[in-house]
C-alpha cells in the first residue's frame, strides 16, 4: 500500500538538513515499528520519496514522504506510533493512501509551496512596505539576480509568483516549485527588498513552508491543490 | 520542551555542521535543572562525530541519568569555525541539553582516549571559562575530572585537573557523588575538603594532593601524598560482573553521520592476548565476558530503542569470545529478517570468521584485516603476537578462495629490537600473500588483488611490557618507511601493493605525552596558547608550535624518548596499581629480549597479578 506521510519541521530541526532528515525518518520508521518496504539487492534500504528538500535554516509546516507500508496501519494508528517516536520539531500530521504509479509520486506531483515570511527583528524595511507589495507585483517583469555556479544571471522571476500578500508584518507567498520550474523565496525576498531601494542584509529572514501542492486539474486549470488532499485517510 | 539555544539563528547558520552543536537528539535526556542536586557536563575532547561515537560516554551518560539527584549533559570540542566565533564575540562553551554553560555544572568530566586531545581540554576549559589550572579553580567552578585510558598516566595533564578516575567508570561513581552532595551541603570551603576525602575514595586520583621530586638526571626520585589519610597507591577500578553491568538500552541517536553509526555490542571487556605492546591488553586484565543470552537480549533493545541499520560488536578480540558463534547466529538471522546490518571488526581470520563475513558482507567490495604488526617471525615473537606467517598465508589463501581480493594489513614500525631486514620483511610477507592470490586457478580470480599496507609507529604505553623502551627521533621514523616503501617496490607483486605509513612528529609527540610527567604541563598549555587544537587531524598539525614550546620551557623532549628506561627506574605512573605487577611487565621486557612467546590467558597463567580482582579468565572453568 502506498502511503504519503505530511509532517512539520519546526525549531532546532531546522538546522538538520535534508540528508541527515532522511536518516532520521529511516530510524524514525524502524523505532515506531510500522513495517515499510525494503528496496532489493545487498544491502537493502527503506524506499522513501520526500517531496521536495527543504534548505537548512527553514521552518515548515507541510513536508511529505511517500512510503510503501508492507503491513498496513491506519492513519490514525500510524500517525500515533509516528509521532511516539519523532524528535522534538517533527510531529507528523497525516498519513493517506495514495494511487499507484510514478506519476502518482509526490515528487512528481509538487508544482507549488506556500510559504509565510517575516523580517527578523530589526532586519524589516523602513515603514510601510507592506502597502508597496501590489506596486511590486504589478510589475510586467521583475529580473533578479540569481548565483548559479557559473556566476551570477539575470531572470524573470513574475511568472513564478502565484501569490504575494503582505499584512501583519508578513509576508505570505505562493510560488512555483518542483522540477519544471523553482523559485526560492529568499531570492524573491531579496529582490523585493532591492526594488524598495534597500540592501538585502544576511539572515534577516524567517522563512516556513507551509504547504506543498499539486496542480488540481489539466494543463489549463491553475488551481493547486496539497499533496496530502491526493490522498485517502486508511480505515482498517 | 522549549530551549533558548546558545547560539544565536545567524551563528549556527554560518558554520559548518549545526546540527554538532544543537543536542535534540533521539534518547537524549533531559531534566529540570532545579530538581536535580548534581549537574555533570560529560566531555570527549575532539569533535562532536569522534565524541559522538564512544561507547564509554554512551555508557556513563545512561550510569549518571539513572540517579534521581543527577543530570548528566555532554559537551564536545567545537570545530575551528565555531572556536573562532567564540571567541570573538565572547561566547561560553555550553553543554548540548540544556545549552547552559560549563560554569553552570558541579562537575566536568573529561574523557581521555588518547593524547593528542590534550591542547583540546585546554580548549574546552578555556571557552568554558574554567581556570586552566587547577590549583586557581573555587567553589564557583565545577570539579574537572578525567577518566579512560590515558589516566594510566595521568601526569602531564594533572595540572588542569581536580581528579582523576583510575579504571572504569561504573564502579566507585555513585560513592564520588554521594561524597560530593555531602561536602557541598556543608558549606564553607567545601571545595578542598571534597577534594581530600575523595582521595579516599578507591580509584580517586588527586594530583593536588600528591608531590613529585626528580633526580638530578630528571628521573622520579619520589612521589609523596600529602598525609596518611591520602593514599600512596591508587587502584584501578574494574566491572567484575560484566553482564549485569550499567548499559545503555537506548543509547543516543545523532542526526548527522558520526564515525560509529551503529549500535555497539560490548561481548566483552579485556584481551587474552598479552601482546607486548599493547596497553589496552594490559589495564583492562582480566578477560570478563558477558553471558551471551543477556548479549542477545541486549543487542533486540537497543535496535529497537535506537532504531539503528546497524549493529557491531565490539571488544579488544571478538574472535576470542567462547560463544561467538552462538552469537553471531543468532544476529545473522535475526538482523537479516530486519534488514540490519552487521559489521564485526577485530575478526581473526579463519575458517569460521570468512564463513561468517561471506554471510554478513559484500565479498567483492569489501577488504580482509590482517594484523600481524611485524613483518617477521622473530620479531612477531618479540612483540608477543601469536601470529605466524603460515597462519596470515593460510587464512589469505582461503580469502581469496572464498571470493576477496582485497586485503589490509597493519604493522608498526620502530618496535624494540628491530632491524632493517624486520622491516623489508613487512614487503616479502604482503608479497607472499600477492603470491598466493596469483597461484589460485585463473577463473577464480576476479583482476588484480588489492594490498593495502600501512604501518605506525610504535609508541611505549604506560603498563606495557615495552614502557621501558626507547623511541626515535622523526627522520629515522621516516627512514624506517622509506626502507619499507622501496622494498615493496622491488617487490615482484609490487604493482598489486599499495604502502602508507603514519606521520612521524605526532608519533613523537605521543610518545613524549605517554611517558610524561608534571613537568609537561607548560608545554602543553604553551601550545595551546600558540594554537595547537585537534592535533589528531593532520590537516592543522604543526611541529614547529610543539618545538618552539619544548624549547621555550626548557623541556627536552629527547628525555622522554630517546633513552632506554633502566629496570628499577620509579615511573610518574607507577604509584597507579592497574592489575599487572611491574615485575610481571619486567619479565615480560626480557622475554621479549631472548625471545621467548607467552601464552595466552587461556593456554596457561603467567602470573600478571590481575587474578587478585577474583574473575573473569583468570578463574574460567572453577566453581
Ligand atoms: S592472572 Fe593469569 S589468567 Fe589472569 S589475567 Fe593474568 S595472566 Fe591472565
Amino acid at each position: 500500500m502506498k502511503v504519503r506521510l505530511k509532517f512539520t519541521k519546526e525549531g532546532e530541526m531546522k538546522f538538520i538538513g535534508h540528508l541527515d532528515l532522511m536518516r532520521c525518518f529511516q530510524k524514525v520508521i524502524r523505532r515506531s515499528g510500522i513495517d515499510i518496504k525494503f528496496s532489493e539487492g545487498l544491502s537493502p534500504h527503506m524506499v522513501m520519496s520526500f517531496a521536495s528538500p527543504l534548505s537548512v535554516g527553514l521552518t515548515s509546516l507541510g513536508e511529505y514522504v511517500d512510503m510503501e507500508l508492507v503491513t498496513p496501519v491506519s492513519s490514525a494508528e500510524g500517525v500515533r506510533r509516528l509521532n511516539e517516536q519523532m524528535p522534538a520539531g517533527i510531529r507528523a500530521l497525516s498519513l493517506k493512501q495514495i494511487p499507484e504509479g510514478r506519476a502518482n509520486g509526490a515528487m512528481a506531483l509538487v508544482a507549488a509551496a506556500e510559504y509565510t515570511v517575516r523580517f527578523r527583528e530589526g532586519k524589516a524595511p523602513a515603514g510601510g512596505w507592506e502597502d508597496k507589495v501590489p506596486a511590486f507585483l504589478s510589475q510586467e517583469t521583475i529580473s533578479a539576480v540569481k548565483e548559479t555556479k557559473k556566476g551570477e544571471t539575470t531572470v524573470d522571476i513574475r511568472p513564478l509568483i502565484y501569490r504575494m500578500e503582505a499584512a501583519d508584518g508578513e509576508v505570505k507567498l505562493r510560488l512555483a516549485g518542483g522540477s519544471e520550474a523553482n523559485l526560492k523565496p529568499e531570492l524573491l525576498m531579496d529582490t523585493f527588498v532591492r526594488w524598495l531601494g534597500e540592501e538585502p542584509q544576511p539572515f534577516s529572514l524567517l522563512i516556513c513552508r507551509t504547504e506543498l501542492l499539486a496542480k488540481a486539474g489539466g494543463e489549463q486549470d491553475e488551481r493547486f491543490v496539497p499533496l496530502e488532499d491526493l490522498g485517502e485517510d486508511i480505515i482498517l | 520542551m522549549e530551549r533558548k539555544l546558545a547560539l544565536s539563528d545567524e551563528i549556527l547558520l554560518s558554520i559548518e555542521k549545526p546540527a554538532r552543536y544543537i543536542g535534540n537528539e533521539i534518547n537524549a535526556v533531559y531534566k529540570d535543572k532545579d530538581s536535580v542536586d548534581i549537574r555533570f557536563a560529560m566531555c570527549f575532547p575532539d569533535v562532536y562525530e569522534i565524541g559522538m561515537s564512544h561507547l564509554g560516554i554512551q555508557i556513563l551518560y545512561e550510569l549518571f541519568n539513572r540517579r534521581e539527584d543527577t543530570w548528566c549533559e555532554r559537551v564536545y570540542a567545537p570545530w575551528f569555525d565555531l572556536d573562532k566565533v567564540m571567541r570573538e564575540k565572547d561566547i561560553p562553551l555550553f553543554a548540548l541539553e540544556s545549552q547552559d554553560p560549563l560554569t553552570a555544572f558541579d562537575f566536568l568530566g573529561i574523557t581521555l582516549q588518547y593524547e593528542l586531545c590534550y591542547t583540546n581540554i585546554l580548549q574546552v576549559l578555556d571557552l568554558g571559562r574554567i581556570p586552566l589550572m587547577a590549583a586557581d579553580r573555587d567553589e564557583s567552578h565545577p570539579i574537572v575530572i578525567g577518566g579512560g585510558p590515558c589516566t594510566y598516566n595521568p601526569e602531564p595533564i594533572a595540572d588542569f585537573f581536580d581528579l582523576f578516575y583510575i579504571g572504569e567508570g561504573e564502579v566507585v561513581y555513585d560513592r564520588l557523588l554521594d561524597l560530593y552532595k555531602e561536602c557541598k551541603k556543608a558549606g564553607g570551603a567545601w571545595r578542598k575538603a571534597f577534594l581530600r576525602r575523595a582521595a579516599s575514595v578507591p580509584g580517586i586520583y588527586v594530583p593536588s594532593l600528591y608531590t613529585p621530586a626528580y633526580h638530578e638526571d630528571g628521573t622520579l626520585a619520589s612521589f609523596t601524598p600529602a598525609g596518611d589519610d591520602v593514599p600512596a597507591v591508587v587502584e584501578k577500578q574494574i566491572v567484575m560482573d560484566m553482564t549485569n553491568a550499567v548499559y545503555p538500552d537506548k543509547p543516543l541517536v545523532p542526526y548527522i553521520k558520526v564515525t560509529q553509526d551503529r549500535v555497539v555490542l560490548e561481548i566483552q571487556r579485556g584481551c587474552i592476548r598479552g601482546c607486548r605492546f599493547c596497553q589496552a591488553g594490559m589495564i583492562y586484565r582480566p578477560t570478563r565476558e558477558k553471558d551471551v543470552e543477556k548479549l542477545k537480549a541486549q543487542a533486540d533493545i537497543m535496535l529497537r530503542g535506537t532504531g539503528h541499520e546497524e549493529i557491531s560488536l565490539s571488544s579488544l578480540s571478538s574472535s576470542d569470545y567462547t560463544h561467538l558463534n552462538e552469537l553471531v547466529s543468532y544476529l545473522i538471522e535475526e538482523c537479516s529478517r530486519r534488514h540490519i546490518n552487521i559489521s564485526l571488526p577485530s575478526l581473526r581470520i579463519d575458517a569460521f570468521s570468512l564463513d561468517v563475513m561471506s554471510k554478513v558482507q559484500d565479498v567483492k567490495k569489501s577488504s580482509l584485516t590482517f594484523a600481524p604488526e611485524a613483518g617477521s617471525q622473530r620479531l612477531r615473537d618479540v612483540i608477543n603476537k601469536g601470529l605466524t606467517e603460515e597462519i596470515i598465508l593460510k587464512g589469505a589463501a582461503e580469502a581469496f578462495a572464498g571470493g576477496w581480493n582485497k586485503v589490509k594489513l597493519y604493522f608498526m614500525l620502530g618496535l624494540p629490537t628491530e632491524q632493517e631486514e624486520d622491516r623489508k620483511a613487512i614487503a616479502h610477507l604482503a608479497n607472499e600473500i600477492a603470491v598466493q592470490y596469483y597461484e589460485l586457478p585463473k577463473e577464480q580470480r576476479f583482476g588484480k588483488c588489492q594490498i593495502t599496507v600501512s604501518t605506525s609507529f610504535f609508541v611505549p604505553k604506560p603498563f606495557t611490557p615495552f614502557q621501558w623502551a626507547s623511541m626515535h627521533q622523526p627522520e629515522d621514523y621516516i627512514g624506517m618507511a622509506r626502507t619499507v616503501n622501496n622494498e615493496v617496490r622491488a617487490m615482484r607483486n609490487a604493482k598489486s601493493i599499495k604502502y602508507n605509513w603514519h606521520e612521524a612528529e605526532v608519533t613523537v609527540l605521543e610518545g613524549v605525552m605517554a611517558r610524561g610527567d608534571r613537568r609537561l604541563a607548560p608545554v602543553i598549555l604553551k601550545a595551546y596558547r600558540d594554537g595547537a587544537m585537534f592535533e589528531a587531524w593532520s590537516e592543522f598539525w604543526d611541529w614547529g608550535r610543539w618545538l618552539r614550546a619544548f624549547d621555550e620551557c626548557g623541556v627536552d623532549r629527547d628525555f622522554y624518548t630517546m633513552r632506554e628506561r633502566g629496570d628499577d627506574e620509579l615511573f610518574p605512573w607507577d604509584f597507579i596499581h592497574a592489575g599487572v605487577t611491574k615485575q610481571f611487565l619486567l619479565r615480560e621486557w626480557k622475554r621479549a629480549h631472548e625471545p621467548v612467546v607467552t601464552k595466552n590467558c587461556r593456554e596457561q597463567c603467567s602470573g600478571c597479578g590481575a587474578r587478585m580482582y577474583g574473575g573473569g579468565v583468570c578463574f574460567e572453568g572453577q566453581a
